[in-house]
């Protein structure tokens, strides 16, 4: 025992790959003890929240967009839902389901990319999609016609796939006609099996034991599976407006990073967003189809490993499937596609589900239109606490391995809460850690 | 070009959206990835290859010091280098902050400006070293990116068209909304390769691909003026995604001087929009100074 006191062992990953944006891992134990544990972000911070100020609203889904390319209609709709509150603008409920639509598209990009692209290739042992695939072409190229699917929906009702171009505050630039989207119900339906396919294959990967005692977090509607609107509630009993979500939890800013660390105020603690809070909260509102699938495939929440994050994502894909097909079927242009308003000196702020959680966005805005404050709270930021939590209790398992090793096994567990680094450099209220 | 060129996909400061491009290609990943080594590309694969490579894509703009040398020693291990997107051959919309008190900024966004080290500009990679092609876009287009890859590989110089958003807008057959509804654009001095997008969804081109060759910018923004924006926002529409880029922020610079001078009520008759000139020239929707 002695002679091990005082020695230091420490495991780095330099460059995490297969996550979006960039960052690191730094781990270091005293004696075998976990001293530290890192999640370093450097991604060079771009300072939205800054020169947001002064700029007309109007231009605020556009450039909030630019923060992530992997979710942009997550930005642009926390940004105009937040504005909208802020202007007391009422959509029609034709907006409310094109916008929903557009989300659809979105969740499907994103889930594809990262279910089958980023993370599959960890459970099947391969460096990433590209190698994969000279293995096992027919998975990749499921992947790539599934995340397609997605692609093409943006294009056409957004314009493009990424930063789209036709979301408005008050509602669209142009509404689509019936018959430009019409023609996706059949390749959706298509999506929609290939989608249920590829779960039932997820379904039967090796898993990881590695059960966690979250507080998980998203916004519930009564009707719906989270997405545009709801109210924001934890499995410990948390339910409030989406606006209050400012007194309920706080940024704080750590020295090895650009990003912030959210923490719940009520608890202390760090809390988890995502796929695996929505189907949690949100069970009974999946679709049929997915919910069918999920007692098919066994899949019952609570879950709260998150190497199972895989899993949920795959069943929010045949949710965003069946949605989409949904309002593809009864669609109807809305009249007009967008909702006139007039300027107020006035706050507002919104949250909505991007695909990777809970995604806040608050505005303020002078009598002239222009925006006097922005705050943003992307859902990498608040996961970030829990991530490094759960690594702290991972890393008992993986101990024993050589060092390369215990990187790789932690890198895994990262990649599994589909960090996106890029959005993570932002600020929102600060508790300063003066400890 | 060697028969298999390796590939890197660098990232500086950026959204990731241009990168994702790439990965957007579904029908041509697989096909592509059996012609080029993918070296190094950290958002889609775990291996990595050191340099030196043959085809380098550059996302993102130069924001701090570090980012600074590591452009240096990537250029040195790249043979042939594009920058791929608005941040990457412009700067971003992060280089908003050029115009603005850095410090500032710093102090806006994080209660810890000491815990963040960052530069007071966002640079083009083409201020920092030398740049053997660029993509415009803010994101790129995917099919521009992959006809560039097809050049490349076939052994030949890459091309892309440096006329304006006005030429596609009207061979996609879009109605002019400058002309039919008095919407502000900046199609006439953009350049094309998004295929018109924006005019086509009843909203004005806001210029995201940077500006066009030659672009004849004080007639379009005596036009706009004289459709009824104040300078304020005319320089706010420059002052984009590729606000940074030459003739943009040039103009935009010219602009926010003559509002000085308005302020004062001096020279205000040097920048009264000459309306009938100005519509001649451009209004229909022909882009001055293109090839016709
Ligand atoms: S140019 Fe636009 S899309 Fe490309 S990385 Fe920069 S912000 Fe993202
Ligand atoms: S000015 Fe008219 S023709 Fe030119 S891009 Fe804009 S809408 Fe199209
Ligand atoms: S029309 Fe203009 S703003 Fe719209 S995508 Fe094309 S270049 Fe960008």
């Amino acid at each position: 025992m002695s002679e091990h006191q005082g020695q230091t062992r420490s495991i780095r990953v330099e460059a995490m790959t297969r996550v979006e944006g960039e960052g690191g891992l730094d781990i270091r134990l005293l004696d075998g003890r976990i001293e530290q544990v890192n999640l370093n972000i450097f991604e060079p911070p771009r300072f939205f929240e800054a020169f947001l100020r002064g700029r007309p609203l109007e231009d605020v889904p556009d450039i909030t967009a630019r923060i992530c390319g992997i979710c942009p209609v997550a930005y642009q709709m926390s940004s105009v839902h937040a504005l909208e509150a802020a202007l007391g603008v009422e959509i029609s409920p034709e907006i409310r389901r094109l916008r929903r639509l557009l989300y659809c598209g979105e969740w499907i990009e994103s889930h594809a990319l990262h279910v089958h692209m980023l993370n599959l290739p960890d459970f099947l042992g391969f460096d990433g999609a590209l190698e994969m695939a000279q293995a096992h072409p027919e998975r990749v190229e499921r992947g790539l016609q599934i995340r397609k699917l997605g692609n093409q929906l943006l294009d056409r009702l957004g314009g493009r796939a990424i930063h789209p171009i036709n979301v408005a505050v008050g509602g669209f630039y142009r509404a689509p006609t019936r018959g430009e989207l019409s023609e996706f119900v059949k390749p959706f339906e298509a999506g929609l099996r290939l989608a249920e396919e590829a779960t039932r294959e997820i379904a039967t990967l090796d898993f990881p034991v590695f059960d966690q005692a979250y507080d998980l977090v998203a916004l519930v509607h009564p009707d719906e599976y989270p997405m545009n609107e709801g109210r924001i509630e934890s499995c410990d009993g948390l339910s409030i407006a989406a606006d209050e979500f400012p007194n309920h939890f706080v940024e704080q800013q750590v020295p090895h990073s650009t990003a912030m660390q959210a923490i719940r105020l009520e608890t202390g603690k760090p809390y988890l967003l995502g796929p695996l809070a929505r189907i949690q909260l949100a069970f009974e509102r999946l679709a049929p189809e997915a919910r069918r699938l999920a007692d098919e495939v066994r899949f019952q929440p609570p879950c709260r490993n998150p190497f199972y994050g895989i899993l949920a994502r795959s069943l929010e894909l045949v949710h965003a499937f069946a949605e989409a097909i949904d309002i593809l079927k009864t669609y109807t242009p809305p009249r007009p596609p967008r909702i006139a308003y007039a300027y107020r000196e006035a706050v507002g702020g919104a949250a909505t589900e991007a695909p990777r959680g809970l995604l806040y966005h608050g505005y303020g805005i002078a009598a002239d239109g222009k925006v006097t404050h922005a705050n943003i709270v992307p859902p990498t930021s608040q996961n970030q606490g829990q991530i490094e939590a759960d690594l702290r209790d991972y890393l008992p398992q993986v101990l024993s391995l050589p060092d390369r090793e215990v990187a790789d096994a932690c890198e895994k567990l990262v990649r599994c809460y589909d960090p996106c680094i890029s959005c993570s450099t932002h600020f929102l209220r600060v508790r300063i850690d003066r400890g | 070009m060697p028969a298999k060129p390796r590939l890197a996909v660098v990232k500086f400061a950026s959204c990731d959206g241009c990168q994702l491009s790439l990965l957007s290609l579904e029908d041509e990943l697989l096909r592509l990835a059996g012609k080029i080594e993918v070296a190094y590309f950290l958002e889609a694969t775990s291996r990595i290859e050191p340099g030196p490579y043959d085809v380098v894509l550059v996302e993102g703009s130069i924001t701090t010091a570090d980012d600074a040398t590591r452009i240096q020693q990537l250029r040195r291990a790249a043979k042939y280098l594009i920058t791929i997107g608005a941040c990457a051959t412009a700067g971003g919309i992060q280089a908003l902050k050029n115009w603005a008190d850095s410090e500032e900024y710093l102090r806006a966004v994080y209660a810890r400006p000491d815990y963040i080290r960052t530069l007071a500009t966002s640079t083009a990679i083409a201020d920092h070293v030398a740049v053997d092609f660029e993509l415009r876009g803010c994101p790129i287009n995917k099919h521009q990116l992959l006809e560039v890859l097809r050049s490349l590989l076939a052994g030949c110089q890459p091309r892309t068209p440096t006329y304006s958003v006005c030429v596609e807008c009207k061979r996609r057959g879009s109605v002019c909304v400058m002309v039919a509804h008095g919407t502000p654009c900046l199609g006439p001095v953009t350049q094309a390769g998004c295929g018109a997008i924006c005019p086509a969804y009843d909203r004005g081109c806001y210029g995201c691909f940077g500006p066009s060759d030659q672009p004849n910018l004080v007639p379009l923004t005596d036009h706009l003026r004289s459709i009824g924006m104040t300078p304020e926002q005319v320089v706010n529409s420059l002052r984009g995604f590729s606000g940074y880029a030459g003739e943009f922020r040039r103009e935009s610079e010219r602009l926010v001087e003559s509002i000085g001078t308005i302020a004062t009520g001096v020279g205000a008759a040097a920048v009264e929009p000459d309306v009938a000139d100005s519509s001649g020239e451009w209004g229909d929707g022909q882009p001055g100074g293109d090839p016709k």
